[in-house]
């Protein structure tokens, strides 16, 4: 196997990475409904004719994870999705597909999805994108990925892995390794890279990889924190957290190419758990400068004033926005502990939308419609995802080990 | 109790990295070229070693030579949602300042922990604080602040699995690693 990394150019300790990285196998995660909405479409997804891979259950599964629809028999169903699934003598999968509405008779798309041998979860994704489109009139994000931290062993020995997998939690593979902590991963907006934070030197350094070839990098390595990297709309920059020699923490934007460090809060508070807005011309952060942890919105330029956006409640913290940026979400303490809130930046009004008691590291899909965070159950960390009007919701778990920090990509093109 | 004696490589390596603590102001690190990357992800290993290796009370891997009455005291806990160091703990500080004063060649690194509760990157920043409430009252004990680094590692690495106050308790620390220069 290295002697054909090397012929692919894989060069010095990417061929130690890239092995390390092939032979762990990641904790399998299994997916749970736990509430749907009361009255989901029913529909029937016919095994497509000569599948030589389970496809058409993907995209029943797809739909019926989304809470939306039932996956049932075609004389209890409203629509009905057929297909037929070709390798094509270049190895390509060819998967022509139907949907039907049952009541009309109506043929709503008749299409096909060509993909190559390795992409075929991800083209039946692509198929169930498109139905619920077209039925349920918004977008859905299947054939999208995520990424997260899978903790295994027993403090304090115990071993961190960074994943990503789809957002079914099917084809998750280790990006990286290591047995000191790995937190906080980022995707890019073009969802080719993961920025993180790794303590692998013994100190906290924030790194960006790419995911298909494990190139990475160190970003910023200086003395002290290097935490909560955030990336800019277009890419090209990170906001992130770094601590002055008396250790106070405050929030930097950092140019990728070329390095230019701009400093943007300077309070002797705690800063940190910066996002940006969607146009760029924002950034959220959780800061402790009037006692407890709340929210602020600034500019990413020095200098700038910020101000103060949670005010319900004494601990607020680690925003995200919304992809519409009309709605932010957000960590709140309450009587049952840490959960997930949402607050309407319109109108300020706060839905409380998990149920604790341990909740952290709520974020978007990029259709919006859903957010992924991580929780406690019965002693374990797992992955769970609630819909943003609070009906679905769903567990992750791992067979072996917690998983936390998710992160949920770009729609990819 | 955690007792952490840095194998002397690596605390090598460590102060090399940590010699020269930069400020906030400076330019950040260039990106890593491939040698250095090379000991980077080397040294996970190095340190998990290091860890394994220490044994309360054994001479053969107490390098530094700290007294007895030290080995075994080398945590400091802290109240919820705090960085206050109890008056004992002040004591046990001044105890540890004192070795440190009349000990040349050996440094001492504060590690921050918080309890699971909270967000993970908001408790960076409060291990931080911790350690250095730890750093300061050294230093007030005339160590120098060469000698001490700090690292916050949030709630990342728990002393103690679980999910009650037992548990909350023993995590919320800073652990003192010594090391030889």
């Amino acid at each position: 196997m290295i002697d054909l990394l090397r012929r692919l150019g894989v060069k010095g300790w990417w061929i130690a990475m890239l092995v390390l990285a092939s032979t762990s196998t990641p904790a399998q995660l299994k997916i749970d409904i736990t509430s749907g909405v009361t009255d989901p479409i029913p529909i029937a997804v016919l095994p497509f004719d000569a599948d030589p891979r389970p496809s058409a259950d993907v995209v029943a599964a797809d739909l019926t994870r989304s809470g939306r629809f039932s996956a049932g028999a075609a004389n209890r169903s409203d629509y009905l999705v057929t297909g037929r699934h070709a390798v094509t003598v270049d190895g390509r999968h060819q998967i022509d597909y139907e949907l039907t509405n049952l009541l009309t008779g109506q043929k709503l798309l008749r299409e096909r999805m060509v993909a190559s041998p390795s992409a075929w979860r991800n083209a039946a994704h692509r198929i169930a994108d498109k139905i619920y489109e077209r039925i349920v009139g918004a977008r859905s994000a299947f054939a999208t990925r995520i990424a997260y931290v899978s903790v295994d062993g027993r403090p304090p020995a115990q071993r961190y892995q960074l994943i990503v997998a789809d957002a079914d939690g099917e084809n998750s593979r280790v990006i990286l390794e290591s047995k000191q902590p790995l937190m906080s991963p980022a995707w890019s907006p073009d969802g080719e890279w993961l920025a993180y934070v790794s303590f692998e030197t013994r100190s906290a350094a924030i790194y960006v990889q790419r995911v298909r070839t494990a190139e990475r990098r160190r970003v910023s390595g200086r003395a002290g924190v290097n935490n909560a990297p955030a990336w800019s709309p277009d890419g090209k920059r990170l906001a992130l957290t770094l601590s002055s020699p008396a250790g106070n923490l405050d929030v930097y934007v950092l140019e990728i190419e070329g390095g230019a460090l701009t400093r943007v809060t300077e309070h002797p508070s705690i800063d940190t758990e910066p996002v940006w807005s969607g146009d760029g011309t924002r950034l959220y952060f959780t800061s402790d400068r009037g006692g407890g942890p709340q929210i602020y919105r600034t500019e990413p330029r020095s200098g700038a004033t910020a101000t103060r956006v949670s005010f319900s409640g004494n601990y607020n913290a680690r925003p995200r926005l919304s992809p519409d940026g009309k709605q932010l979400a957000f960590i709140t303490r309450d009587g049952g502990g840490y959960r997930v809130a949402v607050q309407d930046l319109g109108n300020g009004s706060v839905s409380v939308l998990s149920k604790g008691p341990q909740d952290e590291s709520p974020g978007y899909s990029p259709d919006g419609g859903t957010l992924i965070y991580a929780a406690r159950e019965r002693g374990q960390g797992v992955l769970a995802t609630v819909s943003a009007d609070g009906l679905i919701s769903q567990r992750l778990k791992a067979d072996r080990g917690d998983v936390r920090d998710p992160a949920w990509g770009p729609f990819l093109p | 109790m955690t007792v952490r004696f840095i194998a002397p490589l690596a605390v090598l390596a460590l102060l090399a990295a940590c010699s020269s603590p930069k400020k906030a102001d400076e330019a950040p690190a260039e990106p890593v070229a491939k040698s250095e990357s090379e000991s980077a992800v080397a040294q996970p290993d190095a340190s998990d070693a290091a860890v394994s290796a220490g044994m309360v009370g054994d001479a053969s891997n107490n390098p530094v030579g700290l007294p007895s009455e030290l080995v075994n005291r080398l945590v400091i806990y802290f109240p919820f949602d705090s960085d206050a160091i109890s008056s004992t703990d002040v004591d046990l500080l001044a105890q540890h300042a004192r070795f440190l004063n009349g000990k040349s060649g050996v440094s001492l690194r504060l590690e921050g922990h918080t309890d699971e509760r909270g967000t993970r990157e908001y408790n960076i920043g409060l291990g931080e604080r911790r350690a250095q409430a730890v750093r300061r009252a050294l230093a007030l004990q005339g160590v120098a602040e060469s000698r001490l680094t700090t690292v916050s590692y949030g709630e990342e690495r728990p002393a103690m699995g679980g999910e009650g106050e037992e548990a909350f308790a023993k995590n919320r620390r800073v652990e003192l690693v010594y090391g030889v220069n």
